[in-house]
């Protein structure tokens, strides 16, 4: 079965000022169809056409880079989406604000060490904050590869992701990627995110 | 560097021992020191980049409609100017001259962090680029790069076309270059972030003779996701006159 674009969950104006109506449309309706158009096209009549997206994701090194770059880009826009909601960022509650204290020293700190992973990424890439054997630990990848995968560095369960492509951010905050990571926190949906960590656990 | 010196570099590495056989049998020993690496070409001003940004060549409109002023504002004075500053804050950390070409540490980038990569690269890349740019090109060269162009591409459109998706298909952030190899051919390839063919790390190795820049930062103000449309507007500005100049000096 094909692959098709996920709705966003909101209306693309409804990050603004944060993140713009623009930047939304253009990401979500250009940017993440063209991951799903070009995923499709990579596994159409090939072994893979059956397979999830976890699965292609899980073994992405192991079959073409068109699934690597493309199987990512769709799984991670997805995730990035669910992660957002208007109305959002504060802090998160329960078990992961715990445990990111426990592991961060508190989580100003850990607000600190993601943005840093989003800013020293060099080119296109992600920042992420990921379960590993228990453990909450940040990581970034590039380009569109993700902890999920065979090829991932730091390999883990994803409970929170920022996109730090330049096209994630460019309209509005040009070469400033350390303001648009400052404004991502105000958009940042914790009751989804400590849902995923407990999920993880 | 010494002759010996650079003939041990050259012949590092099975494959490039094979070229070098196969050149030294063609030409002789002095095209072994012409060729192998970018030290042996520093003689043209044209391969002596410097550590300093100078500043553009031209108005920041100069390149409009094609790229659009803000684009080339911001581009210059944010993202160049960065790579220029880091790469100083690095030559100073890690005990590079300045007043040495560039090219001689991207010969052997390996040996330095990736912030110097990142920056020695993000600054050599960026001062090719606006230099290859004019605000009429003349569309295509002419002369002795047009009939190499056509021999080594068929035709000056297949070249366009070669490059174009050499430039498309780079994913994520990087460059795509026209390169001459250590054979004296031209060939297209392209790099990944800030990466060039200069560096020692490059998977296709040359001298370039001309660079498209394809970070989304190059485009994204005025062509956002259609990084095609870029590249075709992109060769209205391309500076033949000065690519031609290149090609001369590398082949000399």
């Amino acid at each position: 079965m094909a692959f098709t674009l996920p709705a966003l969950p909101f209306a693309p104006e409804a990050l603004e000022p944060h993140f713009d109506t623009a930047t939304m449309q253009i990401h979500h309706g250009k940017h993440h169809q063209a991951y799903v158009d070009n995923l499709n096209k990579a596994v159409t009549g090939t072994e893979n056409e059956n397979k999830s997206i976890e699965e292609l994701v899980a073994s992405a090194g192991k079959i073409s880079a068109a699934v690597r770059n493309n199987g990512g880009g769709h799984w991670n826009h997805s995730f990035f989406w669910e992660s957002l909601a208007p109305n959002a960022g504060g802090k998160p509650t329960g078990k992961l604000a715990e445990s990111i204290d426990a592991e961060f020293g508190s989580f100003d700190s850990f607000k600190e060490k993601l943005s840093q992973a989003g800013i020293a990424r060099f080119g296109s890439g992600w920042a992420w904050l990921i379960e590993q054997d228990g453990k909450l630990v940040i990581t970034s990848t590039p380009n569109q590869d993700n902890p999920l995968m065979d090829v991932a560095e730091a390999k883990g369960t994803p409970i929170l992701g920022v996109d730090v492509w330049e096209h994630a951010y460019y309209l509005k905050y040009q070469n400033r990627r350390a303001d648009y990571l400052a404004a991502f926190w105000n958009v940042v949906n914790w009751n989804v995110i400590g849902k995923r960590y407990e999920a993880a656990l | 560097m010494t002759i010996n010196n650079s003939r041990r570099k050259f012949l590092s590495g099975s494959a490039k021992a094979s070229m070098a056989i196969t050149l030294g049998s063609l030409s002789g020993i002095s095209l072994l020191e012409s060729c192998s690496s970018p030290k042996m070409i520093a003689n043209s001003p044209l391969f002596r980049t410097s550590f300093d940004q100078p500043t553009l060549p031209y108005a920041y409109s100069a390149l409009e409609p094609y790229i659009d002023a803000k684009t080339m504002e911001i581009h210059f004075t944010k993202h160049a100017a960065t790579y220029a500053s880091n790469l100083k804050e690095a030559a100073t950390a890690e005990g590079v001259k300045t007043s040495r070409p560039l090219e001689e540490v991207l010969a052997k980038i390996s040996k330095y962090t990736p912030k110097m990569r990142n920056n020695a690269g993000g600054h050599y890349n960026h001062e090719l680029f606006w230099k290859s740019m004019k605000t009429r090109g003349e569309g295509k060269p002419s002369g002795t790069l047009l009939a190499d162009v056509e021999t080594s591409f068929r035709s000056f459109s297949d070249f366009k076309s070669q490059f174009a998706d050499a430039a498309k298909t780079r994913f994520g952030s990087g460059w795509a270059w026209l390169i001459v190899t250590s054979d004296k051919k031209l060939a297209i390839t392209s790099t990944a972030n800030q990466d060039n063919p200069l560096m020692d790390i490059a998977e296709v190795k040359g001298i370039p003779l001309l660079g498209l820049d394809v970070w989304e930062h190059a485009y994204y103000l005025k062509y956002q996701n259609k990084r095609a449309d870029y590249i075709d507007s992109w060769w209205n500005v391309v500076d033949w006159d000065f690519v031609q100049k290149r090609y001369d000096a590398a082949k000399a």
